[in-house]
């Protein structure tokens, strides 16, 4: 029956896997410290399966008996992942150096994560779906507690394990609920059966949709989606920053973009039966997100609501259910993801005295002390409140235009609504740092890779206003292929 | 210079201003003098490119022009499209005009800060132009938004004491009016598949439809404009506002709300400026008689004009909504002379702030005896406030009255009364600040204006006469303008009006 193995799709994939397991073994057999070595390898892994990812060209290849699928989404959801994974790497090296927990396991944690991810992305089976959602959660849940000696930090990992598993167990629960009622674990067979095009076409009765759910349920979690969201602010204040700076975008665009898989492939013709619970999830997270994140001190926490909030706008676009909303979904993703790595070498940079501090009264008088890296927070934050000209306000462009274009007006006023509240939060990070006196300025130098973030992620984030052409038929390619029928 | 980009040079001079000063390095001093003599010199290059729009500008033809177009956003009719027609150009000169008077202005005032100041103000003076240039729907939007960035700096760096509620109030005020307007923009794109502000003026959209889309235009521009009962952001971030920002606020931020109107609510959704024209004439009054009897009770000099400019509001939006060729220009008229005055106005707090630190009306009191040219000044831009004919103020507020008679006598009636209290506050506030007896120890030693501030007034008295004297200079280029915005109208409606006579 099979014929030969077919593995270019899984190059990257394979590549990653190898990788990982060498460097690996390399950390164990040198003697000493090698952190450093095997984080720049890490990275430079990265980078190749990068090269290896976009070498596939678009065209949509299947492996492994249909359990396995490149496209064009595919590629561009793990060009994002891949660059998300390599500038955390880049970014935890000197705070690992400076609080002494440097072990070379954390950039081979943070690799097998990200080949998680990966998995997570290509999947085109359930079975193959759970396998990538585990590997990921699995070296999750350790970069987690990865500072063991702090109570903090442990507490937060084993949070994150109990709530994670709990949710891991939902979800395979509604994979069985759909098998048995429909039969079939591969995505593309299960869009055959609910569209009606196979010889036994199951309706969508009681148990799949209970099933539905119950996936669903499964990945907001992941997402850190309302009412699932619990778990987020707490491991993100507990979990080491570096590792809080990995959790906020890396692991949340795979599971957004394996959300719209799930979504478009095999429950494309349930579009009314799912519409409704991601509705109900958007406008909660939009509104907790909003709204939570006005009374929070502590910089980490008041991300993790962020977070919470840009989810709820993401799930606005995968709501429209149309070419249109998935490709405001990726342009989101791609922006969400530099303005989050930016955001996060402030807060890595938020040192006095060389020790890490995360009120976010601290930045009081930023502007008077470091005004580049004011002026970079300022922008990112002006950005994340979806203030045009800045990058922010066309991924909320998008979403909502998708929302319209749907007809989905009533979610698209209270999305917009519940960005003013959100506003309000971010202007006061500005209003702390630019019309606040300053008390003590935080230490010099911030070091190169933490510069060079920065200075990436505003520019990216100024520019795309002016050069949109490239991200905006990107992502478009990449939508169409979800939607074969449409052209 | 024929073929040149002259809406778009005149846009983003400043912006390149703004990346100058942002290269200056150097010590303290040395910085703040060259970043003032950039932003200077950059304003004033900017207000004479603009001079050349109006020279190429051909007042005869409705029509938009010097159209500049270029893709944008692919996939979408989105476009960097640019444009004018005979009521935009006067916004756009007002702006660049405007815009080196505040800086000349900030010289003496603005002592903190002086480099990040000019480069917001620079960075504003952009996103100004742009939005009274741009001809698509989406650009418009982003250059209206992206105002409230360095406009919230401005309040909240350099401004009072209240400055931190003031700039929050004034940008989330603004930013939720408009975030409802960003939806109607959406739906108007899906039902006309286009973003191209004259197509979009050609595009009838269903009664129905028109109604929301008109209330949600209506949420921003009111915010804007601003109309009663949304207008309390204004006296906050004027009276906390440094005094550039101000007279950038008065002079044209609120021309904003107004000009939206103009833009979008009546040529676009004629049906629906009908239906709602009894509200806006309705807090239109009542924003006049309110807001003009508030200020009679202000004890704060920036609030008291804050309100009056309110009031003045009131009668422009009055004069839009009365759809008579007069009414419009006249409001249009209206808004270049608050324009002028309103700024002079506060130049004139500014004043006496700067060398007093109060703006408290009842610490001033006898300033004629020793600040005589400072005591005329005031004077001429008080008559105008009041609207003394052969001055700005007295040719719009005429305007409008007499535009919107022909309609609603009511409705002129009662803007008449706010002509009354308008005089009574004005000229109440005057007494107090200017005439009676020097008796204050402190103010006895105050110095009349310097050269630098009657070089920051000349211009603005020159053209208060100019405007009062020979309107005809700018009527004359928005009437063809004005009168195809009059006459779709009335296509439109005539249109509408068979539908539905035929529907019975």
């Amino acid at each position: 029956m099979i014929k030969t193995l077919d593995l270019v799709p899984v190059l990257p994939e394979i590549f990653l896997a190898v990788a990982g397991l060498a460097l690996l073994m390399l950390g164990v057999f040198r003697k000493e410290d090698s952190t450093k070595s095997v984080s720049v390898l890490v990275i430079l892994a990265l980078g190749a399966a990068m090269v290896l990812v976009s070498s596939l060209g678009g065209d949509r290849l299947v492996a492994f008996n249909g359990l396995f699928v490149a496209d064009r989404f595919a590629s561009f959801a793990k060009g994002l992942v891949l660059v998300a994974s390599a500038i955390a790497t880049a970014m935890s090296l000197p705070y690992l150096e400076r609080e002494k927990i440097g072990r070379f396991e954390y950039p081979v944690l943070v690799l097998f994560a990200t080949l998680g991810m990966m998995m997570m992305i290509s999947a085109n089976d359930f079975i193959a779906l759970y396998l990538g959602l585990e590997l990921q959660s699995l070296s999750l849940y350790v970069l987690a507690a990865y500072n063991r000696d702090n109570a903090r930090a442990t507490e937060a990992g084993l949070k994150y394990f109990v709530l994670g598993s709990l949710a891991s167990g939902m979800l395979l629960y509604g994979i069985s609920l759909l098998y048995g009622f429909a039969g079939s674990t591969s995505f593309e067979t299960l869009a055959n059966l609910f569209s009606g095009g196979h010889e036994h076409p199951v309706k969508p009765n009681m148990g799949v949709i209970a099933g539905l759910v119950f996936v669903l349920a499964g990945l907001c979690f992941k997402v850190s989606a309302v009412p699932f969201h619990m778990w987020a602010p707490d491991v993100y204040e507990g979990a080491p920053t570096p590792v809080t700076s990995f959790f906020a975008v890396a692991p949340k665009i795979a599971a957004l973009c394996l959300m719209v898989r799930v979504m478009t492939g095999p429950f494309a013709d349930l579009v009314e039966q799912w519409r409704q619970v991601v509705t109900f999830v958007a406008i909660g997270s939009m509104f907790v997100g909003a709204f939570a994140a006005v009374v929070q001190t502590n910089i980490k926490r008041l991300m993790a609501y962020s977070s919470i909030g840009h989810v709820g706008f993401v799930l606005v676009g995968i709501a429209a259910g149309s070419t249109l909303g998935i490709q405001g979904v990726l342009i989101y993703l791609a922006i969400y993801l530099f303005m989050n790595v930016g955001t996060f070498a402030v807060i890595l940079s938020m040192r006095q005295k060389g020790r890490m501090v995360e009120g976010i009264d601290d930045l009081a008088g930023l502007s008077k002390t470091h005004p580049m890296m004011a002026f970079v927070m300022a922008v990112l934050m002006f950005s994340m409140a979806g203030v045009p000209p800045l990058a922010g306000f066309w991924g909320k462009f998008y979403v909502f235009m998708a929302a319209v274009e749907a007809g989905q007006f009533t979610l698209a006023i209270i999305g917009l609504l519940s960005s003013v509240v959100s506003a309000y939060y971010y202007l006061r990070i500005i209003k702390v740092m630019y019309f606040d006196e300053p008390v003590e300025a935080f230490d010099k130098p911030v070091g190169t890779s933490m510069s060079l973030v920065m200075a990436v992620s505003t520019i990216v984030i100024l520019a795309f206003t002016l050069i949109p052409a490239p991200l905006v038929t990107s992502a478009k390619a990449a939508a169409q292929v979800l939607f074969p029928a449409a052209g | 210079m024929n073929d040149w980009p002259l809406l778009s040079l005149t846009t983003f001079l400043p912006l390149l201003g703004a990346l100058f000063i942002l290269t200056i390095r150097g010590e303290t001093e040395v910085v703040a003098r060259n970043a003032r003599n950039v932003a200077l010199l950059t304003s004033i290059a900017t207000f004479v490119v603009s001079l050349f729009i109006l020279a190429k500008f051909n007042g005869a033809s409705p029509d938009f022009q010097l159209k500049e177009t270029a893709l944008w956003f692919p996939g979408t009719t989105i476009a960097y499209s640019m444009g004018v027609d005979g009521i935009s150009v006067w916004f756009v000169l007002l702006s660049t005009f405007l815009c080196p008077i505040c800086i000349l202005a900030a010289f003496g005032s603005v002592e903190k800060r002086v480099k990040e100041y000019m480069v917001a103000f620079m960075i504003l003076e952009t996103m100004m132009i742009g939005m009274f240039c741009a001809l698509d729907l989406v650009l418009f939007y982003i250059f209206f938004e992206a105002v409230l960035i360095p406009m919230f700096i401005i309040i909240g760096v350099w401004g009072g004491a209240r400055r931190v509620y003031a700039a929050f109030k004034f940008f989330l005020y603004t930013l939720l009016g408009s975030v409802l307007m960003l939806v109607a923009m959406l739906a108007m794109y899906f039902d006309a598949h286009t973003t191209d502000i004259p197509s979009l003026m050609a595009h009838s959209f269903p009664f129905k439809m028109q109604l929301w889309l008109w209330l949600a235009f209506f949420a921003s521009f009111a915010v804007k404009v601003p109309m009663w009962p949304v207008h309390t952001w204004l006296p906050d971030a004027h009276v906390e506002a440094p005094t550039g920002g101000s007279v950038i606020l008065a002079g044209v931020l609120l021309k904003m709300g107004a000009y939206g109107f103009i833009r979008f609510s009546i040529p676009m959704l004629p049906d629906a400026s009908v239906y709602f024209t009894p509200l806006i004439y309705t807090l239109s009054i009542v924003a006049v008689i309110y807001t003009s009897l508030v200020a009679l009770v202000q004890e704060d000099m920036k609030k008291l004009i804050a309100y009056s400019s309110v009031a003045h509001m009131g009668y422009v939006t009055i004069g839009i909504f009365s759809m008579t060729t007069q009414g419009v220009e006249g409001a249009v008229f209206q808004m270049l002379s608050h324009g002028i005055v309103a700024s002079a106005l506060f130049l004139c707090v500014g004043v006496i702030y700067d060398r007093m630190h109060t703006r408290e009306i009842a610490r001033y009191g006898g300033l004629a005896s020793r600040m005589p040219i400072y005591a005329a000044v005031f004077m001429l831009f008080t008559m105008a406030s009041v609207g003394l004919p052969g001055t700005a103020g007295f040719v719009g507020e005429f305007l409008v009255l007499m535009g919107v008679f022909q309609v609603n006598t009511w409705v002129a009636f009662f803007a008449a009364t706010g002509l009354v209290l308008g005089c009574t506050y004005m000229l109440y506030l005057y007494r107090r600040v200017v005439f009676g007896r020097l008796t204050r120890e402190d103010l006895k030693g105050i110095l009349d204006m310097t050269p630098r501030e009657i070089a920051v007034f000349a211009p603005l008295i020159v053209m208060t006469i100019w405007m009062g004297v020979a309107p005809g200079t700018f009527l004359e280029p928005m009437h063809a303008s004005v009168t195809k915005l009059i006459s779709n109208y009335e296509l439109a409606r005539a249109a509408h009006d068979g539908l539905t006579l035929a529907a019975r």
